[in-house]
C-alpha cells in the first residue's frame, strides 16, 4: 500500500493502517468533546437558565426589584464583610505562611495540616462550632455576652465564620510563592546592611504582592457566596446580619424566583469579576487552591 | 498542605547569623523578639480561629452524654439523613473521578482555542455560592424550567429527589479533582507515555498503566477533597431537595433542623461526626502519600 | 536481523514554521545511521515521525519495505531511546524492560527469560528490583535501551541519548553501544549533535541543517569531502580564508589555491581548511606556500595551536604534533602550506555560525 501523504491535511482514503491513525485523532476528539460537554452542560446552561429568568424583565425590572425588597442591603452586608475578611486574612494568611516557611518550631507540621482544617470541616459544621463555643450557653460565649460582646447573631460572629472559612485559601496561595524565593536575594540585601523589615518591604513584598492579592481576591470571592456557616451564625436578621445568599435562599424558599434570580445575577456577576481579575493576577500555575 | 513541600524549601537565612553581621546585639535581640512575637501572633490566630471552635464542639458533642450520643445514632431521620449523605458522596466520587480526569487531561495537553475559558470556567464552581448553584437548578429542571417537560415525559423526577441534589453536588466537588489533577500530569510530561506507545501499548493501555499509577497520589488527593466537599454541602442542596424530612434530608440539613427545633445536643453530635469523618478521610490520604514516598526511598 | 529505513521528501510544518523541509535518505539494513546536525536542524522531528510520534505534513515513510507514514506508533514496531530515559518511574527495572512484552501479552516464562537476557547484556543484573530514581544517568540510559531491545525491533531509534549525561559517561557508553550495536545487529538510527559521536559511531551520516539534508555518506567522505560550507564548518574544525576567484583559482594574500574550478572568474569564494592541514615551516618548500606571521601558539601537550596571520589580515589556526614542530617563536615570519582546501561560492550556502570545535570562526 503505497501512500505519500501530499500536501496538507488532506488524507487519502481512510485504509488500514490509516484507519488506525484516525482513530487516534478520534479519540483526542471525544476527550476534547466530553470536556466541552461538561462545560456546556454544568456551567453555561445554569448562567443562561439565571439571567434568563433574572433579566426577563430586562434592566430596568432588574434594578427595581433590587431596590424595593432589602436586596442591596443585604449586598452591602455581604460585599462589607467579605472585603473585611479578605483584609484580615491578607495579613494573617500571609503571617502565617512565613512562620510555616521561613520558621522551624516544635508543632510545625501540625500548625501546616492544622490550616487546612477548613477545608475538611462542612461549612455548616464551621457555624456549629462557632455557636458552641460562643453561643450563650457556653461559657466562653456567655463570658462575652455579659461584656456585651456579641458574636452570635452579630455581625462579629460572621466575620468569624468567614475568617475560618477563607484562611487555607490565602495561605495556600502565597505559600508556594513564598518557597519559591530565593533566600540569597534577602541575605544579599542583609549582608548589604538592610534592616529586617527593610529586607521584607523591599525584597520580599514585592514578589509576594501578586500572590496575596489573589489569595485575597479568592478570598473575597469565597466569603461573598458563603452560606453554610453563616445562616447558623447570623440570625439573619435583616439589615443587620442578613447577607445576599442566605436572602436568595429565603426568597427561593417563599417560591419568589425573578427576586431570587436577580440578586443571584448581581451577586454572580461580581464573584465572576472577582474571579477573572485573579486569574490575570496568577496566570501560569492554576492550582492556587491546592498545593 | 504537604509538610514535604515545605521541608524541600531552601534553608532559611540564618538570622542569628545575619545579625552578626550588623555586630549590633541589640538589633540581634530585638530581631529575635520580633520573630517569637510573629510566631505567637500566628500560633494565637489559629488557636482561636481554628482549635477553640474545633474545642467547642467536640465539648459541647460530648456534653450531651453518652446516652444522647447513642439515641441520636438510632433515630431513623438521622440514619437515613447519613445514609443519603453517604450516596451522594459515592456518586459524586465516582463522577467527578472520571469527569475530573477527562476534563484534566484536556487542560493539562491539549492546546487548543477555548482552553483558557475551560480552566476560567473550571474555576467558576468555587467562586460562585452554592445557593445560586442551586436556584440554577430549580431554574433549569424545576416546574417551568427548559428541561422540566423532558423528564417529567419519562417519570424521572429531579428537583426535590436525589438526581438534582447529586447533580449540584457533583458540579460544587469537581474542580477539586481537576484542580488537584492538572499540575501533576503537567509535571508528569507526556514522555513516558510516548515510550509506552512506541513498546506497543495502546492509548488506553499506556493511560492505565503508565499515566495513571503516576498520577494517583493527586487524584485521591483530589478525589478526598471532593468527598470532604460533597458531605459538607449544604447550600445548594438546601434548596433543590425541598429538605423532605426522611426522603431528601441530608445530614447538613438535619443538622439544621435540629437546631431549628432546638435539638441542639444531637445538632452537636451529628455535626461532630462528620468533621470527624473529613477530617480522619483527608489524614488517612496524607499519611498513606507519605508513607509510600517513603518505601520508595 | 534489520530493516531498511527510507524516508522520501519528508515535510514538516508547525503552523507557519517548516521544521523539515523535503528531507530523504536511506539507512540500509543493520546498520548505524548517524543524523548529525545542530539543534533546530530538524533531525529529532525526523526521527519521531519515523517513530510516528509526530505526523508528517507531506512525504513517505517505509520501514522495511512496507509504507508506515501514517500507521500508528504502536503497530510500527519500533525501538525509541528518548534522550531523557522516560522510564515508567513507578516501575522497577525489571517491569521497565519487561513492558513491551507484557503489553503484547506474551507468557510469563518467556517474559522472564528475555528480560534476564536484556539485562545480562546491558550489565545490569543486580538492579533488576530497583526502581530508576536509585540509579544513575548512565544506568537508566542502559535500562532504556534494554527495555527498547526486549521486544525485537525491526528499528533502533536514538534520540540523542547521551546528551543528558556528561562528558565522560557519555564516551563510555558511546563505546558501550558500538559493541553493543556489532553483537546485535539491529538496523540503527541515530541523532546527535556531537560530531564525534556521529563519525565514531556511525556507517552512514546524514547532515541536517535548518531542515534539509545537506550531504550524506560515509564519516570519512563527510570529513574530507564536505559538500557544503556548513558542512565543511559544522563537522570537525574548519579555517576559512576569504579570496577572489581567478582563473580556477582563489587569489588571496598574494597566493593562489587551485580547486576553484567550478566557480566563475571574478566571484568571490571561501575556502575551507581543516587546522591540521595546515603546515608551518621555516622556510618555503614550494611555489605555494603563502607567508605568515606567528602570533602565538598554545602547546596541549601532544600537539600545538599555532595562531598565524596572514599578509591580508586573515587569520588561521593550524594544529602541528609537537614532535613535528620547529623552532618557531611569537612574532616569527613562517610558511604555511594549505592543504586539501575545499573551495565554495557563497551561492553554495552558509557556515555554521557556530563551528563545532569552539576556537576557529569563520574569518570575516
Amino acid at each position: 500500500m503505497q501512500q505519500t501523504v501530499e500536501q496538507g491535511p488532506k488524507l487519502l482514503q481512510p485504509q488500514g493502517r490509516a484507519r488506525l491513525r484516525s482513530s487516534a485523532v478520534l479519540g483526542r476528539w471525544s476527550l476534547r468533546g466530553v470536556a466541552l460537554l461538561y462545560l456546556g452542560l454544568m456551567v453555561l446552561l445554569p448562567v443562561a437558565a439565571l439571567m434568563d429568568r433574572g433579566f426577563s424583565g430586562g434592566f430596568g425590572a432588574l434594578r427595581s426589584a433590587m431596590s424595593s425588597f432589602g436586596a442591596w442591603e443585604a449586598i452591602r452586608l455581604t460585599v462589607t464583610m467579605a472585603a473585611a475578611t479578605a483584609l484580615v486574612n491578607a495579613v494573617f494568611g500571609t503571617l502565617l505562611a512565613y512562620v510555616l516557611v521561613r520558621m522551624r518550631f516544635p508543632g510545625r507540621g501540625f500548625l501546616a495540616t492544622l490550616v487546612d482544617l477548613p477545608f475538611a470541616v462542612p461549612t455548616l459544621v464551621a457555624g456549629v462550632m462557632l455557636v458552641a463555643l460562643y453561643g450563650p450557653n457556653s461559657p466562653v460565649g456567655g463570658f462575652f455576652e455579659r461584656h456585651g460582646i456579641h458574636i452570635i447573631f452579630a455581625q462579629l460572629g460572621i466575620l468569624l465564620a468567614l475568617l475560618f472559612v477563607t484562611l487555607p485559601l490565602v495561605v495556600r496561595t502565597v505559600l508556594p510563592v513564598l518557597l519559591e524565593l530565593d533566600p540569597a536575594e534577602e541575605e544579599a540585601a542583609r549582608v548589604l546592611g538592610a534592616g529586617r523589615w527593610m529586607t521584607f518591604r523591599k525584597v520580599m513584598l514585592p514578589a509576594l504582592r501578586p500572590a496575596i492579592a489573589a489569595g485575597a481576591l479568592l478570598a473575597f470571592a469565597r466569603a461573598l457566596g458563603e452560606f453554610g456557616a453563616i445562616v447558623i451564625v447570623s440570625g439573619n436578621i435583616p439589615g443587620r446580619t442578613l447577607t445576599a445568599p442566605v436572602f436568595i435562599f429565603q426568597l427561593v424558599s417563599q417560591f419568589r424566583y425573578p427576586e431570587a434570580a436577580a440578586v443571584s445575577t448581581v451577586l454572580f456577576a461580581l464573584s465572576f469579576l472577582l474571579v477573572l481579575a485573579t486569574e490575570r493576577l496568577v496566570r501560569q500555575r492554576t492550582d492556587v487552591f491546592w498545593s | 498542605m504537604s509538610i514535604e513541600a515545605l521541608d524541600r524549601a531552601p534553608v532559611p537565612p540564618d538570622e542569628e547569623r545575619l545579625d552578626v553581621v550588623r555586630a549590633d546585639n541589640a538589633d540581634a535581640r530585638r530581631g529575635r523578639r520580633v520573630r517569637a512575637l510573629m510566631l505567637a501572633a500566628a500560633l494565637l490566630y489559629v488557636s482561636v480561629l481554628l482549635l477553640a471552635p474545633l474545642g467547642g464542639i467536640v465539648y459541647s458533642a460530648l456534653k450531651a452524654g453518652l446516652g444522647t450520643i447513642r439515641r441520636t445514632f438510632t433515630q431513623t431521620d438521622v440514619l437515613h439523613a447519613l445514609y443519603l449523605t453517604f450516596l451522594i458522596m459515592v456518586i459524586t466520587v465516582v463522577v467527578t473521578a472520571v469527569f475530573g480526569v477527562i476534563v484534566a487531561l484536556v487542560l493539562a495537553r491539549d492546546r487548543f482555542p477555548g482552553r483558557r475559558l475551560l480552566s476560567g470556567v473550571v474555576d467558576l464552581p468555587l467562586a460562585i455560592s452554592p445557593v445560586i448553584v442551586g436556584l440554577a437548578a430549580v431554574l433549569m429542571f424545576g416546574r417551568g424550567g427548559w428541561f422540566e417537560p423532558f423528564f417529567t415525559s419519562h417519570g424521572i423526577q429531579i428537583i426535590f429527589a436525589l438526581p438534582a441534589m447529586a447533580l449540584v453536588t457533583i458540579f460544587i466537588s469537581i474542580p477539586f479533582v481537576i484542580r488537584e489533577v492538572v499540575p501533576v500530569l503537567e509535571e508528569l510530561g507526556t514522555e513516558e507515555e510516548q515510550a509506552a506507545w512506541t513498546l506497543g501499548a495502546s492509548r488506553w493501555q499506556a493511560f492505565l498503566r503508565v499515566t495513571l499509577p503516576n498520577i494517583r497520589w493527586g487524584l485521591l488527593y483530589g478525589i478526598a477533597l471532593s468527598a470532604a466537599r460533597a458531605i459538607g454541602e449544604v447550600g445548594a442542596v438546601i434548596i433543590v431537595s425541598g429538605a423532605l424530612q426522611g426522603k431528601t434530608e441530608t445530614a447538613t440539613l438535619y443538622i439544621l433542623r435540629a437546631f431549628d427545633q432546638r435539638q441542639d445536643a444531637q445538632g452537636y453530635v451529628v455535626a461532630l461526626a462528620l468533621a470527624l469523618f473529613s477530617i480522619v478521610l483527608l489524614i488517612a490520604i496524607e499519611l498513606l502519600k507519605r508513607r509510600r514516598i517513603k518505601e520508595k526511598g | 536481523m534489520g530493516a531498511t529505513i527510507a524516508v522520501e521528501r519528508l515535510v514538516k510544518r508547525f503552523g507557519s514554521f517548516t521544521a523539515v523541509d523535503g528531507v530523504g535518505f536511506e539507512a540500509p539494513e543493520g546498520k548505524i545511521t548517524a543524523l548529525l546536525g545542530p539543534s533546530g536542524s530538524g533531525k529529532s522531528t525526523v526521527l519521531r515521525m519515523i517513530a510516528g510520534l509526530e505526523r508528517p505534513t507531506a512525504g513517505r515513510i517505509t520501514l522495511a519495505g512496507e509504507d508506515q507514514t501514517l500507521a500508528a506508533v504502536q503497530e510500527r514496531r519500533v525501538g525509541f531511546v528518548f534522550q531523557h530515559y522516560a522510564l515508567f518511574r513507578h516501575m522497577t527495572v525489571r517491569q521497565n524492560v519487561a513492558f513491551g512484552l507484557s503489553v503484547r501479552k506474551e507468557p510469563k516464562a518467556t517474559v522472564r527469560s528475555r528480560v534476564d537476557e536484556l539485562l545480562d547484556l546491558v550489565h545490569l543484573g543486580p538492579f533488576a528490583e530497583r526502581y530508576p530514581h536509585n540509579l544513575s544517568g548512565g544506568q537508566r540510559q542502559r535500562v532504556a535501551l534494554a527495555r527498547a531491545l526486549a521486544p525485537r525491533p525491526k528499528v533502533l531509534l536514538l534520540d540523542e541519548p547521551f546528551g543528558a549525561l556528561d562528558a565522560r559517561v557519555r564516551r563510555d557508553l558511546r563505546h558501550w553501544l558500538d559493541g553493543l550495536h556489532r553483537e546485535l545487529g539491529v538496523t540503527s538510527l541515530l541523532v546527535t549533535h556531537d560530531q564525534e559521536e556521529a563519525l565514531e559511531l556511525a556507517n552512514r551520516v546524514v547532515v541536517m541543517h535548518l531542515g534539509k539534508v545537506e550531504q550524506i555518506g560515509s564519516p570519512e567522505e563527510i570529513y574530507n569531502e564536505p559538500a557544503t560550507p556548513f558542512v565543511a564548518g559544522f563537522v570537525g574544525a574548519a579555517n576559512v580564508i576569504q579570496g577572489q576567484v581567478q582563473d580556477g583559482h582563489l587569489r588571496f594574500a598574494g597566493q593562489a589555491l587551485a580547486g576553484a574550478g567550478h566557480i566563475d572568474d571574478g566571484g568571490a569564494a571561501q575556502a575551507y581548511i581543516r587546522p591540521h592541514d595546515v603546515r608551518v615551516s621555516g622556510t618555503r618548500n614550494n611555489g605555494d606556500s603563502v607567508q605568515a606571521s606567528l602570533e602565538r601558539a598554545n602547546n596541549l601537550g601532544w600537539m600545538s595551536k599555532l595562531h598565524l596571520r596572514l599578509d591580508d589580515g586573515q587569520t588561521l589556526i593550524a594544529h602541528v604534533p609537537n614532535e613535528d614542530l620547529g623552532a618557531h617563536a611569537a612574532g616569527d615570519r613562517v610558511w604555511v602550506d594549505l592543504r586539501n582546501a575545499k573551495i565554495f561560492a557563497p551561492t553554495d550556502g552558509e557556515a555554521p555560525a557556530d563551528t563545532a570545535d569552539g576556537d576557529i570562526r569563520a574569518a570575516v
